[in-house]
C-alpha cells in the first residue's frame, strides 16, 4: 500500500487530479481564478499595508501632520484588498467544495452502477465490505486532494507575486525571503512524508478497533453464554493500544514539526527587522518596505502549508482512485438477447446438461431435467448438494459454464433483460428487504395496486402481521428488514413474488423461519392458487416434498434420481434415507422407548 | 421488568459532562498542569514579532541614526525566545497526545467491556453500529477536540489575552478601537456555529443514506437481479448520493461565507487602527513602532476567529461524544456478575428449579408468567410451545441472560443471581439458534469454547459429535476460513461449528434453542444421537422444532401463551387432548401430509 509521497505516487496523484480537473474544467478554473484573487489579495493587502505606513504613518509621525488624501487613499487600500481577498477565499473554498463533492458523487454513482451492472458471480468473489468501502470511503479517499488543491495553486500564485514584489522592494530583503520560504516548503516536505505512513497506520488500526467492536457486538450472545467478557476485552484492549501508540507516534511527528513550520518564518521575520535595520539606516529601503515585507512573511507563513496538505492527501487519493478504477473497469457482464416472452401460461423448463464450478470446485456436473408446464417439482438434497447453486441458474443470477437452461423451449440467454423477471419469481434462502415500505417491497416498482398486495399477503399468510404494524402497507421496515422477525421477512418476500403471477416461481427453503402450522397454510394456499404456474420448490420437509408431482434427487451436483416421491423412496437409497430420517428414527426410538414409558408410569 | 436503557442524550449539562469524563481519565488529569503551562509559554512566541517590529522601528528611526548593537541584540534574544517557545511546544503537543491517546484508551476499553457487561436486553435497546460507535468515532471525537479544538481554544485565549495586555501597555485608546471591532462577530460566531451544526447534522444523515442505499446495491444484488429492478435500485441510489452531495456543498458553503469575514473585520480594525492611531501619534500618546506594533498584533486575532466556528463545532460534538460515551458506563448492567461475593457452584450435574416466574419485556405483555418448575439432575428435557409462547424467555431466564420480573430462578438450590458469571457460565451453556461465528478458522472458531483446548482436542470432539465426515469434505477441514460472521458457510453448517463450540466447553448443562434447524434431516438425526450420547450423565434441555425431540425427552415441557400448560412424558400428554396434543397432530400432518 502506498503511503509515502515517493515519486511514483506523486505522478499518480496529479495524474488523478488530471482526471478532476478535465471533467470539471470550468468549476476548477473558476475555483482557481477565485485563488488566485485570494492569493494575490494577500501580496497585495501586505503592499497596502507598507504604503499606509510609508504614507500616511510615518509622515504623520515624522512631520507631525496627517495628510487628508493619503489617509483616506491608505484606508481605501486596506479595504479593498481585504474585500477582494475574502471574496477570493469564500470563492475558492465553495468552488473547491462544488468541485470535490461533485467528482465524489460521480463515482459513487459509477461504482454503484458497476455493482448493478456487474454478473452475480462477479459479486461471489468480492467481500460485501470491500464492495461498500469502495464506494464511500475509496471514492471520498480518491477525491480528497480536491479540497486543498485551488487553495495550493493559488499559494503558488501567491508565492510568485511575493518574490515578484520582494525583488522590486530590495534585493537583499528579497534575498532573506528566498532562503526562508524554499526552507518552509522543504521543511513541510519532510513533515508529509514522515507523517503520512504514520497516519495511515493510525487509520488502519482504526478500522480494524472498529471491526473487532462489531463483530464482538454482533456475537455478543455466544461472547455472554460462553462467559468470554475477558477474552474480547482482551482482544480489543490489544488493537486498542496499538492504536493508541500509532496515535502517539503521529503526535510525536506533528509535535516535532508544528512547532517549527511556526518558528520559521517568525525567524524570517526576525532576519528581515536585522538586515532590515541595516538597510534602512544606509538608505536602501524606507520603513514602509521594511514593514511590507515583514508583514508578508507574517501573511504567507500559513497558506504555504497548503502545498503539503495537497500532497499529504495523494498516497491516500492513489490508493483510494486504483480501488475505484478496478471496479470500473471490472469487465464481464450479461449478455442479453432480444427474444421477450409473452405467453401468459405457465412455462416449461428444462434443464440440459448443466454444470458450474466457483473457480476450482465444481458443485453441478451434468445437471439434466425438466418441469413440464404446470407442474411442481422438489429439488431435495443434503447439505451442499448444489440446490441453491443450481436456483441461481434458473433464473440466470450466473450462467452455467455448460449446458442450458432452458425456458419454453428457449434458452435463457436469448431472453431480453427483464425478460426472466416478467415469467419467473424466485423467492430466495436468505430474505432480502430493501429500507422501504412494507408496499415499496412487494411491488419493486411493479405496477401493482393495493388489492393485488394484500391479495398476495393474505396468501404469503402475511395479512395478519402486515395489519397489525402501525402504518399497515406503508410501515417502513427498516435497514434490511431489522424491524421484523426471520419468518416475517420470509413472508413478505414470498408475497413479493406471488404478486407478479409468475409463469415459474421458484422457492428456495423459503419458509425455513415460518412456523410448520404456518408453513401448511401457506403451502395449501399456494397449491390451490399455483394452477397457473409451474412451480419448483426446493426443501427438507415432508410436508413440502408432498406438494410436488416429481422429485429431483440431487447429492454431491449430480441429479441421482428423479420420479415421483412414491416411486423414489422405493428405489433410491439416499433419497430414502433423506426423507425419512425423522421418521425412522421415531420408529426405532418408538422400539427403545417403551421400557422407558413403563419406567415412568411406574415411578408416577 | 425493565431494561435500562442506555443513555446517551442526556440532560447533563456540558460542564457537568466534562467533569465526570475527566474525573474517569486520570491519566488525562496527571501533569496537565505542566502541559497547559507550556502551552501559555509557547502562546507568549506569538508577540515576539510585534515587540521586534515596534523595537526595530522605534530605535531605527529615532534621530540620530538607528542603534544596530541595540537591534541586533534584541533580534538575538528574540531569536532564542521563538527556539524557547517552539520547544515548550514540542513538548506540549508529546505530553498533550500522551495523555489524552492514553485516557482515550484507557476509556474506549472500559466502555467496550461494559457494553459486555449490560444485559442481552439492553444491548437490544440500540442498533449495533450505534453501540460500536461509542467506543470508536465517539471516543475519536473527542480525541480530536482535545489534541486540535480544545488546544486551539486554549491558544486562542491566550493569543488573545497576551496580545490584548500588550496592546494595552501601547495605547488604551487603540485596544478599545479593535475590540469595538471585533465584538461584534465574536457575538455572532455561535450564531454560525449553529447553522453549521445543522448542516453537518443532516450531512451525517444524508451520508447514513447514502451508505444505507449503496449497501442495497451490494447485499440485495440477487434480489434486485432475480426481480430485473436494477433501474429502480439505480434511481434510489442516485437520490441519495445526490442528495449527500448536496447537503455536504451546503455546509461547505455556509464554511466558505463566514471564514472570510475575521478577513474583512480584521481590515476595518486595521484601517481604524491607522485612521485613530495617526490622530493620537500627533498628539504624542504613541509611537510610530507601537502604532506598526498593532498592525500585526491584528493578525493574532484572526486565526483564532477564522477557526472559531470549527472549533465551536467541534467542542459540541466532543460534548456530545463524551456524553454517548459516558452514557453507557453509567448505564448499570441490570443482571450484574456478583463478583467474588457470589457463590462458585461445584462441577458435576445440574438440578434446575422456577419458582412462579414472571417476566415482561419493557413496555409489553407478559411473556411468562407464574411458571414453576423443577428439572431434576441428568435429565433430559424438551420445551415445546407455538412461536411466541415464551420458550426462548424461558431458556434466556435458565442461563441468566435476563433476570425475572418477579420470583426466582435457582441452580443446585441457588439463586441464579448470586452465582458467579465464571462459574454460571462454565457450566451452564446455551446454543443458540443463530450460529454466530467469529471471523477466522473453523478451529479458531471451535476453540473459543474452551480456549486451551488442543487441535486434537477438537477433532475428537468433532468425532464425537458424528461431524468428521463433514468436516473432511471442506476444503481445508479445520482451516477453512469461516468468513464474516460465518458466512462463506451455509446456514446449517453454521450451526454445527457453533454446537461443537459449545460442546468443547463440556458443560453441565447443555441447553439448545432451536440450535440444528437449519441442518438437513439425515445430519440432524445423527447429531441428536451423538449428541444423546455425550450428554449422558449431564442435564440437557431442548428447545424443540420437530417431534422426535419431544419423543426422546424424559420430560416435554409445553407453553402457551407464558404459561407452562402441561408436562410430562410425551407418550402421556399425546394420549390426552391439550395444547401438546394440538402441537402434535399438527407435526404428524406436516410430517406425512
Amino acid at each position: 500500500m502506498a503511503s509515502k509521497v515517493t515519486s511514483a505516487v506523486m505522478r499518480q496523484g496529479l495524474r488523478v487530479l488530471g482526471v478532476a480537473i478535465r471533467t470539471e474544467k470550468a468549476v476548477f478554473a473558476l475555483a482557481v481564478l477565485a485563488s488566485a484573487v485570494y492569493g494575490g489579495m494577500t501580496v497585495a493587502s501586505a503592499w497596502a499595508l507598507g504604503w499606509a505606513t510609508q504614507n500616511v504613518v510615518l509622515p504623520a509621525f515624522g512631520e507631525g501632520r496627517a495628510v487628508a488624501g493619503a489617509l483616506w487613499t491608505g484606508t481605501f487600500l486596506i479595504m479593498g484588498t481585504a474585500l477582494l481577498k475574502a471574496l477570493g477565499v469564500a470563492g475558492r473554498r465553495i468552488l473547491a467544495g462544488i468541485l470535490q463533492y461533485r467528482m465524489q458523487a460521480r463515482s459513487r454513482r459509477d461504482v454503484t452502477k458497476q455493482y448493478l451492472r456487474l454478473p452475480l458471480s462477479w459479486h461471489h468473489r468480492h467481500p460485501t465490505g470491500q464492495l461498500l468501502s469502495n464506494a464511500s470511503a475509496d471514492a471520498e479517499a480518491a477525491w480528497a486532494p480536491l479540497a486543498p488543491l485551488p487553495m495550493a495553486v493559488g499559494v503558488i500564485v501567491m508565492l510568485i507575486t511575493a518574490a515578484v514584489a520582494m525583488l522590486f522592494t530590495d534585493l537583499v530583503l528579497a534575498l532573506v525571503g528566498f532562503l526562508i520560504f524554499p526552507a518552509i516548503a522543504v521543511l513541510n516536505l519532510v513533515y508529509q512524508r514522515k507523517l503520512s505512513p504514520l497516519a495511515t497506520r493510525a487509520q488502519q488500526l482504526r478500522a480494524e478497533v472498529s471491526e473487532i467492536a462489531h463483530e464482538s457486538f454482533d456475537g455478543a450472545l455466544v461472547v455472554k453464554t460462553l462467559g468470554r467478557e475477558d477474552l474480547e476485552t482482551e482482544r480489543f484492549q490489544r488493537r486498542a493500544h496499538e492504536l493508541r501508540d500509532a496515535n502517539i507516534a503521529v503526535g510525536r511527528v506533528r509535535g516535532l514539526f508544528d512547532p517549527m513550520l511556526e518558528a520559521l518564518p517568525t525567524i524570517g521575520v526576525l532576519a528581515v527587522l536585522g538586515v532590515g535595520s541595516a538597510r534602512l539606516s544606509g538608505g536602501s529601503i524606507d520603513s514602509g518596505d521594511l514593514v511590507q515585507v515583514a508583514y508578508l512573511f507574517t501573511l504567507l507563513a500559513f497558506p504555504i502549508r497548503a502545498l503539503g496538505w495537497v500532497l499529504a492527501e495523494l498516497p491516500r487519493s492513489v490508493v483510494g482512485w486504483q480501488r475505484v478504477q478496478a471496479v470500473l473497469d471490472a469487465s464481464g457482464s450479461m449478455e442479453y438477447g432480444q427474444a421477450a416472452a409473452t405467453s401468459p401460461a405457465p412455462a416449461a423448463l428444462e434443464v440440459r446438461g448443466v454444470s458450474y464450478a466457483y473457480g476450482e470446485a465444481e458443485v453441478l456436473h451434468e445437471v439434466t431435467f425438466d418441469v413440464p408446464a404446470g407442474r411442481t417439482v422438489a429439488l431435495v438434497g443434503p447439505t451442499g448438494s448444489g440446490k441453491s447453486t443450481l436456483v441461481q441458474l434458473l433464473v440466470r443470477l450466473v450462467d452455467p459454464d455448460r449446458g442450458q437452461v432452458l425456458l419454453d423451449g428457449m434458452d435463457v440467454r436469448e431472453l431480453a433483460h427483464g425478460g426472466i423477471a416478467e415469467s419467473v419469481a424466485l423467492v430466495p434462502q436468505q430474505t432480502f428487504l430493501f429500507d422501504d415500505t412494507v408496499r415499496g417491497n412487494i411491488t419493486l416498482g411493479l405496477d401493482a395496486g393495493d388489492e393485488d398486495v394484500r391479495a398476495a399477503l393474505r396468501l404469503a399468510q402475511a395479512d395478519g402481521f402486515v395489519g397489525r404494524l402501525a402504518d399497515g402497507l406503508d410501515t417502513r421496515v427498516g435497514e434490511r428488514g431489522t424491524s421484523l422477525s426471520g419468518g416475517q421477512r420470509q413472508r413478505l418476500a414470498l408475497a413479493r413474488a406471488v404478486v407478479r403471477r409468475p409463469r415459474l416461481l421458484i422457492l428456495d427453503d423459503a419458509t425455513s423461519s415460518v412456523d410448520p402450522q404456518v408453513e401448511a397454510k401457506i403451502l395449501y394456499g399456494l397449491r390451490d392458487a399455483a394452477e397457473a404456474s409451474t412451480v419448483v420448490v426446493v426443501a427438507y420437509r415432508m410436508a413440502t416434498i408432498a406438494l410436488a408431482d416429481e422429485v429431483v434427487y440431487l447429492d454431491h451436483g449430480r441429479v441421482v434420481d428423479r420420479g415421483p416421491h412414491d416411486e423414489l423412496i422405493g428405489r433410491c437409497a439416499g433419497y430414502r434415507n433423506l426423507v425419512t430420517a425423522y421418521e425412522r428414527e421415531e420408529a426405532e426410538r418408538a422400539a427403545i422407548d417403551v421400557p422407558a414409558g413403563e419406567e415412568e408410569e411406574v415411578s408416577a | 421488568m425493565t431494561a435500562e436503557v442506555i443513555r446517551g442524550n442526556s440532560e447533563r449539562s456540558a460542564l457537568a459532562t466534562i467533569r465526570q469524563g475527566l474525573s474517569l481519565t486520570p491519566e488525562f488529569r496527571k501533569g496537565l498542569v505542566v502541559t497547559l503551562l507550556l502551552a501559555v509559554v509557547a502562546t507568549i512566541g506569538k508577540i515576539i514579532v510585534p515587540i521586534a517590529v515596534q523595537q526595530t522601528i522605534d530605535t531605527g528611526l529615532r534621530t540620530g541614526g538607528p542603534d544596530t548593537a541595540y537591534i541586533t541584540w534584541a533580534i538575538l534574544v528574540c531569536a532564542g525566545a521563538v527556539l524557547l517557545t517552539a520547544a515548550a511546544g514540542y513538548v506540549m503537543n508529546v505530553r498533550l497526545y500522551k495523555a489524552t491517546e492514553s485516557s482515550l484508551a484507557t476509556l474506549r476499553v472500559r466502555g467496550f467491556r461494559h457494553v459486555h457487561d449490560l444485559s442481552v436486553l439492553t444491548q437490544n435497546t440500540e442498533r449495533r453500529g450505534a453501540l460500536v460507535s461509542r467506543v470508536t468515532n465517539d471516543i475519536d471525537q473527542i480525541s480530536t477536540f482535545m489534541q486540535w479544538g480544545g488546544l486551539m481554544i486554549i491558544v486562542a485565549f491566550g493569543q488573545l489575552f497576551v496580545a490584548t495586555v500588550l496592546m494595552f501597555v501601547y495605547s488604551w485608546q487603540l485596544t478599545l478601537l479593535v475590540w469595538l471591532c471585533f465584538i461584534p462577530l465574536m457575538i455572532a460566531l455561535p450564531r454560525f456555529q449553529r447553522l453549521l451544526s445543522r448542516a453537518y447534522t443532516t450531512v451525517r444523515e444524508r451520508t447514513g443514506d447514502m451508505l444505507a442505499a449503496v449497501s442495497e446495491s451490494v447485499v440485495g444484488a440477487a434480489v434486485i437481479r432475480a426481480y430485473a429492478s436494477e433501474r429502480r435500485t439505480a434511481e434510489r441510489i442516485d437520490q441519495a448520493v445526490d442528495a449527500n452531495r448536496r447537503a455536504q456543498t451546503r455546509a461547505q458553503t455556509i464554511v466558505g461565507f463566514v471564514f472570510p469575514l475575521t478577513e474583512i473585520v480584521a481590515a476595518v480594525a486595521i484601517a481604524g487602527i491607522v485612521l485613530l492611531g495617526v490622530r493620537l501619534g500627533l498628539s504624542g500618546e504613541i509611537t510610530q513602532g507601537e502604532l506598526v506594533a498593532f498592525l500585526f498584533l491584528i493578525t493574532l486575532f484572526v486565526s483564532p476567529l477564522q477557526t472559531a466556528t470549527e472549533v465551536l463545532n467541534e467542542a459540541q460534538n466532543a460534548v456530545a461524544g463524551w456524553r454517548r460515551v459516558l452514557g453507557v458506563i453509567d448505564t448499570p448492567p441490570d443482571v450484574a456478575d456478583p463478583g467474588d461475593e457470589g457463590v462458585e457452584l461445584p462441577r458435576g450435574p445440574i438440578s434446575i428449579a422456577f419458582e412462579d416466574v414472571h417476566f415482561s419485556y419493557p413496555g409489553g405483555v407478559p411473556v411468562l408468567r407464574e411458571v414453576t418448575l423443577e428439572i431434576p439432575p441428568r435429565s433430559r428435557v424438551a420445551v415445546v410451545g407455538e412461536t411466541g409462547s415464551g420458550k426462548t424467555t424461558f431458556a434466556k431466564l435458565l442461563t441468566r441472560l435476563m433476570d425475572p420480573g418477579a420470583g426466582r430462578v435457582t441452580v443446585d438450590g441457588h439463586d441464579l443471581r448470586h452465582i458467579r458469571f465464571s462459574s454460571l457460565r462454565e457450566r451452564i451453556v446455551m446454543v443458540p439458534q443463530d450460529g454466530f461465528l467469529f471471523d477466522g478458522t473453523l478451529e479458531a472458531n471451535i476453540r473459543y469454547g474452551k480456549p486451551s483446548a488442543t487441535t486434537d482436542e477438537i477433532r475428537l470432539a468433532m468425532t464425537e459429535l458424528g461431524l468428521t465426515d463433514w468436516l473432511e469434505g471442506l476444503p481445508a477441514g479445520l482451516d477453512t476460513a469461516v468468513g464474516q460472521r460465518g458466512e462463506s458457510l451455509s446456514a446449517g453448517e453454521r450451526q454445527l461449528v457453533a454446537l461443537a463450540r459449545a460442546y468443547l466447553a463440556d458443560p453441565d448443562l447443555l441447553l439448545l434453542d432451536e440450535a440444528t434447524s437449519a441442518v438437513d434431516p439425515a445430519t440432524e438425526v445423527r447429531l441428536a444421537r451423538a449428541l444423546e450420547g455425550v450428554t449422558r450423565g449431564r442435564t440437557a434441555i431442548s428447545i424443540a422444532h420437530r417431534l422426535s425431540t419431544a419423543e426422546n425427552a424424559d420430560e416435554v415441557l409445553v407453553f402457551d401463551e407464558g404459561r407452562l400448560v402441561q408436562r410430562g412424558h410425551h407418550t402421556e400428554l399425546a394420549g390426552r387432548p391439550g395444547v401438546y396434543a394440538d402441537l402434535h397432530a399438527s407435526w404428524i400432518s406436516a410430517a406425512h401430509s
